[in-house]
């Protein structure tokens, strides 16, 4: 199977142009002839669908929600990177690439990132064009806010909806190109594998969740734009459907999955109220920018926050990151924050939490407000009300959201928060034209591995999804169709779409018919627990190895005590959920594999073995600097193939944020 | 924030398909926390179903955070349930006390036909977005994103109407099942905006004509869609889409 990353020669900022230049075309009158399926309709599918339908590709589009506008990009909060400078302090695509490379502590590919960075430009340039309402300054240009520690502001935004009005512009696109009929689209529709054919990828076969009737779809190219995998924790900010259900199914036909212990936990969610939780809430990372984190001095502090004295907070973020204090990225966050309630100091009923707290923002801001009146010694109280309107025009949506999954005022009483799942930057291994180990089949947006490397920055997830299909696949993808010209629809009766389907039916079948005593949602809260205590924030080599065992048992008892009420074909919620569960309870033996093998520590993935004297992640660049890519073999087994990672401009170092 | 447990009545719309007749069935949930979610509180209810062998109760839900619009019920006659400018996956229990009884219904549409139990098919504003619910811009090299300045105003009222998630509540509250709040929404975004200007006549007659075509009924200005819409979108985005379609009407060959 081809293993290689196809990253074209020459200088780093000519390789994308120099592809483009001479990448193979076809031509319109030939484009009409083949047919491309995607999975998906987040940004990255809604946008290549809709880009590649305008082409003149005749484009099949599936997503298993009831309608594309739902995928769960529409959740995204905060914002949009691109190296536009318009706020003319200094940033430029060579920034965004550095910066970029180095967030992910040095574990991404040099050529991807620096193409993201190029062509972060024209993602909002089309935006604009959709009429996606950015927020604007009162000069009517754009404005831009800065995120997540960077030191220029490049973030793009539309209040705290940003992913909502991107999606809508990408999903407006789709439904453009389903009235012109180059996009026939299939809503609430699963797919359950893929159809390989003489080694390329043709097809696949889905299942109509309404009826429960599998149904075949026959294209000369296959895209997956399914997301990420980060509900394998049970309890994480995705979505209740999000799955690694279509990516997983491609990697067991071949597809090579990389970094998949590559998981981002966000610091700022709100925190779990009980054992009923089904997923966490964000708190956009931009609250970092006013909040300031704190627990008390005190163990078992009884007092409520408000109540304890300033002398006897402990603001670790500042008091460890003079440098960065509150603004350091994800990763770093995230694990003091678990440092702190690990040593006893967290907060609330369940000690599992720590303070975001805006009180002394509230303060700051009421005293300029009232400077602006005149009034340059108000009273406390004074700012305080001028305050509190000042930080509700900035984050007044996040905080209502806050008081109503919690009850409790954040304006008045600091917010309990604690680190969640959110992003994984693993996924399928592809080169860079996105093309996974199977000839024909793609990987975009968070579905692949290469752009974040071992830790995503903010704002960034937004940008590569519009950018994987917007920019990217229509030429790369070509390249390969050019050379497909000939090859006529291959009827959905050969033999190869009659075993695959025959393989689902087969599957469904079997889990329909154990009969046990146990729910699909219980066996995932049970791999949940698994995963988060040995494969989440802090990991070991013994925590992993006994969690290979625990999954493996597990998966044992979910195949042999499952229980799913209703029918085969009909609607059926819990064979959907069941069908999902099985591949989480596969991908999690896999990211345990993952997470052992690499015994350094990077970005996200911290093992407890590889830390500095002071508890900071160690990377080990002599041993790790590459892309771990695993191949299934049959019976659950995997072999690594390592893509070693080259870094031509940005030298690695140990990232500091002291 | 004091918690407490209760436990409660149910009576929720069953229906097992399209084609079948629905009936309420009565289920008794305990020791429900009030930290719970709504929709928390139905998985306990689905996982005891389980339980005892019986079908759970299908709904539609996925981000549970409020903006994907998929979750649709409707609760003791209000889309979305007691609370004003929320979504059903936002609706806490401590909205209750112990002992209450509540009515959970499937959205009532002619152009929402039921599914299952409580979901409705809502292809039908999908197919209203198609007919002009866009620009028509394709992938490519659009002007640089700063070359036309938008008012600030403009850009926020188009902000404002942009916020619709889409989930059909304004459908559900009215008595007429208009669905001219989602309509009006989307073709007063792209009215307020240059970039929506090429298209702004066609638009507006090719949307208003395909919601007829679904079988939406019409406005008689009661405002339930805006008094139960979980974003808070505007009746003047209504007023706005009665305004545009007149101009065009007036002023369009047709």
């Amino acid at each position: 199977m081809a293993f290689d990353s196809k990253i074209p020669q020459g200088e780093m900022k000519d390789k994308w142009s120099d592809y483009k230049g001479h990448v193979k075309l076809v031509n319109p009158a030939n484009k009409r002839k083949l047919e491309i399926i995607v999975i998906g309709t987040g940004l990255a599918g809604a946008s290549a669908a809709a880009s590649l339908g305008e082409m003149g590709y005749h484009v099949k589009a599936f997503c298993f929600q009831d309608s594309p506008r739902r995928a769960h990009s529409i959740a995204a909060q905060g914002g949009i990177n691109a190296a536009k400078n318009y706020q003319n302090d200094g940033d430029s695509v060579f920034r965004l690439f550095y910066d970029t490379v180095k967030g992910g502590d040095y574990r991404s590919r040099e050529a991807n990132v620096y193409r993201l960075a190029e062509v972060s430009n024209n993602i909002i340039d089309q935006c604009v064009a959709q009429g996606v309402p950015f927020a604007r300054e009162y000069g009517g240009l754009l404005s831009n806010r800065s995120f997540g520690g960077t030191q220029v502001q490049r973030t793009f935004y539309a209040a705290g909806q940003t992913g909502q009005q991107l999606l809508l512009g990408a999903y407006s696109a789709l439904e453009r190109q389903v009235a012109l009929g180059n996009v026939e689209m299939y809503s609430r529709h699963e797919m359950l594998e893929i159809v390989v054919i003489d080694g390329k990828a043709r097809g696949i076969i889905a299942r109509n969740l309404i009826t429960g009737e599998l149904e075949r779809y026959f294209g000369h190219a296959v895209l997956l734009a399914s997301g990420g995998y980060g509900n394998v924790f049970y309890l994480s900010t995705n979505a209740m459907g999000s799955n690694v259900t279509a990516a997983w199914k491609a990697h067991k036909k071949g597809a090579y999955f990389a970094n998949p212990c590559f998981t981002q936990i966000h610091p700022t969610c709100i925190p779990v109220s009980g054992d009923h939780q089904s997923k966490l809430t964000l708190m956009s990372e931009s609250l970092r920018n006013d909040g300031r984190i704190w627990v008390p001095k005190k163990k078992d502090e009884t007092r409520k926050g408000k109540d304890v004295p300033e002398d006897e907070r402990d603001y670790y973020l500042e008091r460890r990151y003079p440098a960065f204090g509150n603004l350091v990225p994800r990763d770093v966050a995230s694990r003091a924050a678990k440092e702190r309630c690990d040593a006893g100091y967290g907060v609330g009923s369940t000690k599992m939490a720590v303070y975001l707290d805006f009180a002394d923002a509230i303060l700051r801001y009421g005293k300029i407000e009232a400077g602006k009146s005149g009034n340059h010694n108000p009273t406390k109280d004074e700012a305080i009300a001028l305050g509190k309107k000042v930080v509700e025009e900035k984050y007044g949506n996040l905080f209502e959201m806050y008081e109503k999954i919690t009850g409790e005022n954040p304006y008045e009483t600091p917010m309990r928060i604690y680190p969640a799942v959110h992003y994984t930057m693993g996924g399928l291994w592809v080169d860079y034209e996105l093309q996974t180990t199977v000839d024909g089949l793609y990987a975009l947006g968070e579905a692949n591995f290469s752009d974040h490397g071992a830790n995503r920055l903010g704002a960034s997830a937004l940008m590569q999804g519009l950018a994987d299909g917007y920019f990217v696949i229509p030429y790369t993808l070509g390249n390969y169709l050019s050379g497909e010209i000939g090859t006529k629809p291959i009827p959905t009766s050969h033999p190869a779409f009659e075993e695959a389907e025959n393989q689902v039916a087969e599957r469904i079948n079997k889990m329909m018919s154990i009969g046990g005593n146990e729910s699909v949602e219980s066996f995932h809260k049970r791999l949940g627990k698994i995963m988060w205590n040995k494969c989440g924030m802090a990991r070991n080599a013994q925590g992993l190895t006994e969690a290979i065992s625990e999954i493996r048992a597990l998966r044992e008892e979910f195949w042999t005590n499952l229980k799913i009420t209703g029918e085969v074909k009909e609607y059926n919620n819990e064979l959907d959920k069941a069908g999902r569960v099985a591949d989480f309870l596969e991908l999690g033996e896999l990211m345990c594999i993952d997470a052992l093998e690499r015994s350094e520590s990077c970005g996200g993935h911290f093992r407890e073995e590889s830390q500095t004297p002071d508890g900071e992640a160690l990377r080990n660049d002599e041993l790790f600097s590459y892309v771990a890519a695993w191949e299934y073999k049959p019976g659950n087994s995997w072999e690594l193939h390592k893509e070693p990672l080259h870094f031509e401009i940005v030298k690695p170092t140990q990232r500091s944020y002291k | 924030m004091e918690h407490y447990d209760m436990n409660l009545t149910l009576k929720v719309w069953k229906q097992k398909n399209s084609t079948s007749k629905g009936k309420f069935e009565t289920y008794k949930v305990d020791h429900i926390s009030s930290e719970m979610s709504f929709l928390e509180m139905f998985d306990v209810l689905n996982e005891k179903l389980i339980e005892e062998k019986k079908e759970p109760i299908a709904f539609d839900h996925d981000c549970r955070e409020g903006i994907c619009g998929a979750c649709s019920m409707y609760i003791d006659g209000q889309p979305h349930g007691p609370w004003s400018k929320n979504t059903t996956c936002q609706l806490h229990m401590r909205a209750f006390k112990d002992g209450d009884t509540i009515v959970v219904e499937p959205w009532r549409a002619k152009a929402f036909p039921v599914i299952k139990d409580l979901i409705v098919d809502r292809s039908a504003f999908d197919r209203i977005i198609q007919a002009g619910g866009y620009v028509s811009v394709n992938t490519g090299n659009p002007v640089d994103a700063n070359a036309i300045p938008v008012d600030k105003k403009l850009a926020d009222e188009a902000f404002n109407s942009a916020a619709c998630i889409g989930c059909g509540a304004c459908v559900a509250a009215c008595k007429n099942g208009s669905a001219m709040l989602f309509v009006g929404a989307k073709v007063s975004q792209l009215a307020h905006l240059p970039q929506g200007e090429p298209e702004r006549e066609s638009r507006v007659l090719n949307m208003v004509a395909q919601m007829d075509k679904e079988g939406f009924g019409n406005c008689t200005n009661t405002y339930a869609c805006e008094a139960e819409c979980p974003k808070g979108i505007s009746v003047q985005n209504i007023a706005k889409l009665n305004s545009e379609y007149l101009k065009a009407g007036t002023t369009t060959e047709k």
